[in-house]
């Protein structure tokens, strides 16, 4: 079982990314559950979801130690990283994480505007491209999961699949796991 | 051989009506069955009764019949004629029931356009309760609630319903007749009777306020609250076609 | 075939399919995927949908539609289900078969908008005035905010009675994996004589509520209750998790029981027989079972929800006559905060159990 936690500012994509990891999920006929953060956000503008990817039933769509945490702005770090489960692991962009928090061992930092050439908009995508291995979920499935979250916008659609795969690459060339 | 001279219309019954002497809730009753009548539209009528004292409508009428909350009749309406749009549907309210708690419900159902025919019946005061202050009370007139007479700085203005809907795009016939002579009361019955043949030909909403008595709560003689209503109520609410998309206004 | 479906929009999609035709709703969070999803799809299927302009007006389209034969829905969540209940006991005094959508929010009065069950004793105990019971189903999945959408139809039609899906804002807003039952046919559905839909000169159908006569409207209650009573028996649906053995049994509803589930697989590895007992209709409530338990191992039993002691008095009347006299203690997130599991876990392992939610 995966518990996730994706977290950052409106905008920045992060229901989208936990979105796809569910769908990616349901894809391999895993149980998966997404719940978002909803309403006015009261803690400074920041929106959050959690994700649980399972073999079994999922128990609780509310997460008290999440596995993995995306944390794309400095309060969903502050928020989250303390309940970091043993062994878990947390993302940030390595262009905007403070040193001391991308020097930690359990730190995954990823130049998300270099993977992206500069599509702001297309970060969370090449995050999620990172997150695979960690998820156990294959790239077919998180193809699948990009196209369906945008099948109302097939503009985007191939841009988004390249961020994915430079998300990928990006893992297995720096030896993530 | 005996000729028929008079006959009870189809879609009322042989129940003696519990109204005071001289209120003109039976004369509407009627005139709502013979309208009907007279249109060949009686097989899938549905009334709906409002909270007031004609709360037991259903108990003269044939028909099906809904007995709808204190205000809510023409969101009941809304929701039968949802159901079933190929029916007729009447809603019977009186001045309490529309236009004080059941504002909301009749300016949305109007401005819906929502295909029926209302029937308001405006007498200026709340019969079943005992004589309180309607929103539609006169100034100077007196009720149990504003026992020295209406005073607008005191208790406000009184509503006038027909002015007030017509001024919205959604409904297609609205009126203001009266039954205090038999003059009127043929007024009355031919509106009634273009509500509803607009309604089958589904044109939309209509309305048609009828002023009405209360003899008892007026504390007035039947012939005298008929008189009230000739003089005094028709002086402070114009009868009149409001708005009739037929016509173009 | 399975989606990704949010909560609102599996109830929705699962109402069309049992063959609601009429909803009517009002826009309020944490609930508005619902009317948003049926002003479109209502189109696709022939049906009926009107934003009201209030939830007072919108509850009475739904006592129009259903009590002229169409199957009838509404939804909204906490302060719009207050005003709706004035018309929820017309309905069912009149004995109008529909289905009310309850997605709670924290309250009293505006509160806030996230989750919530605080509306338990509004939903269970007949929160409009006179005597009247619904049939409360509190789903704790997507997919069983389907299903049991679904069965409500069904089971108002049964009973002419209208039936409350309890939720909260977490199961409106969460997407999980889902299957919506297969669609029936509306037209062959079983014809309502009683319904109110034009008489064509036949018998006179009245729906209303009004009994002027004490004696009649006795005889009112009367059927009413034996309806209520014949839904203990046939309806009562609960479902225990590892209470085999458990000396202290959590009894939770809802999203809540999920939460407990992984606090009961964390206890259990920390060596605490923990089970959890989870009522899926509030009303009626399966007092019976709580009963059981108490006669079997369970020492201990903590109501888990996000009220202030609602869940817990029917807990305790579950043990009126229980002879061992077991332990009960609540632990109650509310104002829209939810419990974690470990924070459940926690709890039980501290040994300190009260009867009072506050710390």
């Amino acid at each position: 079982m995966k518990q996730i936690i994706v977290s950052g500012f409106g905008g920045q994509g992060v229901l989208s990314l936990g979105l796809m990891l569910s769908y990616a999920a349901m894809k391999e006929n895993r149980n998966t559950s997404f719940l978002p953060s909803y309403g006015p956000e009261m803690r400074g503008g920041t929106a959050n979801c959690s994700v649980v990817i399972s073999n079994k039933e999922v128990a609780s769509p509310v997460i008290s130690r999440p596995d993995l945490l995306v944390a794309f702005n400095e309060p969903s770090l502050v928020r989250f990283l303390p309940a970091l489960n043993e062994g878990g692991r947390f993302f940030v962009d390595s262009e905007t994480a403070k040193k001391e928090v991308i020097s930690r061992k359990d730190a995954v930092a990823v130049p998300l505007d270099k993977l992206c050439g500069n599509n702001k908009k297309g970060h969370n995508i090449a995050m999620l491209g990172v997150m695979l291995g960690f998820t156990g979920l294959k790239l077919e499935s998180a193809e699948y999961a990009v196209q369906y979250v945008f099948k109302n916008k097939p503009q985007f659609i191939e841009a988004n699949i390249a961020c994915l795969h430079a998300g990928v690459d990006y893992a297995l060339k720096a030896g993530l796991k | 051989m005996d000729k028929i001279v008079f006959t009870k219309p189809k879609l009322l019954n042989d129940t003696p009506m519990h109204y005071c002497p001289g209120c003109t809730h039976g004369i509407v009753h009627r005139l709502i069955a013979e309208a009907l009548e007279e249109l060949g539209d009686t097989d899938h009528v549905i009334g709906i009764a409002p909270v007031g004292c004609a709360v037991f409508a259903y108990n003269y009428f044939t028909c099906d019949m809904f007995q709808a909350a204190h205000g809510r009749a023409p969101s009941v309406a809304t929701g039968v004629k949802r159901a079933n749009p190929d029916s007729t549907v009447f809603v019977y309210q009186g001045d309490g029931d529309l236009a004080s708690i059941g504002m909301a419900e009749i300016v949305h159902a109007a401005t819906r356009g929502e295909n029926m025919t209302v029937i308001f019946i405006n007498n200026g005061i709340y019969g079943m309760t005992g004589g309180q202050m309607a929103p539609t009370t006169l100034p100077g007139q007196k009720t149990t609630t504003s026992q020295g007479g209406r005073n607008p700085l005191e208790h406000g203005n009184p509503i006038k319903i027909c002015e007030m809907l017509s001024t919205l795009t959604g409904p297609a016939y609205i009126a203001r007749t009266s039954v205090h002579d038999v003059k009127a009361v043929r007024n009355t019955r031919e509106a009634i009777k273009k509500g509803f043949r607009m309604q089958r030909e589904k044109k939309g909403f209509s309305l048609i306020e009828i002023l009405s008595t209360c003899p008892t709560n007026f504390h007035m003689s039947p012939v005298a609250a008929l008189e009230y209503v000739k003089t005094v109520g028709c002086e402070a609410y114009p009868l009149g076609v409001y708005k009739d998309v037929e016509n173009g206004f | 075939m399975k989606q990704l479906l949010k909560g609102n929009e599996a109830v929705a999609e699962a109402a069309i399919a049992a063959g609601c035709r009429c909803f009517f709703g009002y826009p309020i969070t944490p609930q508005n995927e619902i009317p948003e999803y049926m002003s479109w799809r209502m189109k696709e299927v022939g049906g009926h949908f009107v934003q009201a302009e209030s939830e007072v007006s919108a509850i009475n389209m739904v006592y129009g539609a259903g009590g002229a034969g169409a199957r009838a829905m509404t939804s909204s969540s906490s302060p719009g289900v207050s005003l709706k209940q004035e018309g929820i006991s017309y309905i069912a005094g009149a004995e109008v078969p529909c289905v009310i959508v309850n997605m709670m929010r924290a309250g009293p009065g505006l509160g806030g908008i996230q989750p919530s069950q605080s509306d338990y004793f509004q939903a269970t105990k007949g929160g409009g005035h006179g005597d009247y019971r619904m049939l409360v189903y509190a789903p704790s999945s997507v997919q069983e905010a389907a299903d049991l959408t679904y069965k409500a139809f069904f089971r108002a039609d049964y009973y002419r009675n209208p039936v409350m899906i309890l939720g909260d804002g977490m199961l409106g807003q969460m997407m999980e994996p889902a299957q919506i039952p297969e669609a029936v046919d509306v037209n062959s559905l079983p014809k309502k004589s009683w319904a109110a839909k034009g008489n064509n000169g036949g018998k006179q159908r009245v729906i209303n509520s009004i009994f002027m006569n004490p004696d009649t409207l006795e005889a009112h209650n009367a059927h009413l209750t034996e309806k209520y009573e014949e839904m203990k028996k046939l309806d009562t649906m609960f479902e225990h998790y590892r209470t085999d053995d458990a000396e202290v049994v959590l009894v939770a509803y809802g999203i809540v029981a999920r939460i407990c589930k992984a606090a009961v697989d964390m206890l259990r590895e920390s060596g605490i027989k923990a089970g959890l007992f989870r009522p899926i209709t509030l009303f009626p409530f399966p007092y019976g079972e709580i009963a059981k338990l108490s006669d079997g191992a369970a020492k201990t039993f903590v109501s888990v929800e996000l009220s202030c002691g609602q869940l817990i008095e029917d807990v305790k009347l579950g043990l009126f006559d229980s002879k061992n006299r077991p332990e009960v203690g609540i632990f109650a997130r509310v104002g829209g905060n939810v419990m974690k599991p470990e924070d459940v876990a926690e709890y039980i392992k501290s040994g300190r159990i009260t009867q009072s939610w506050i710390k």
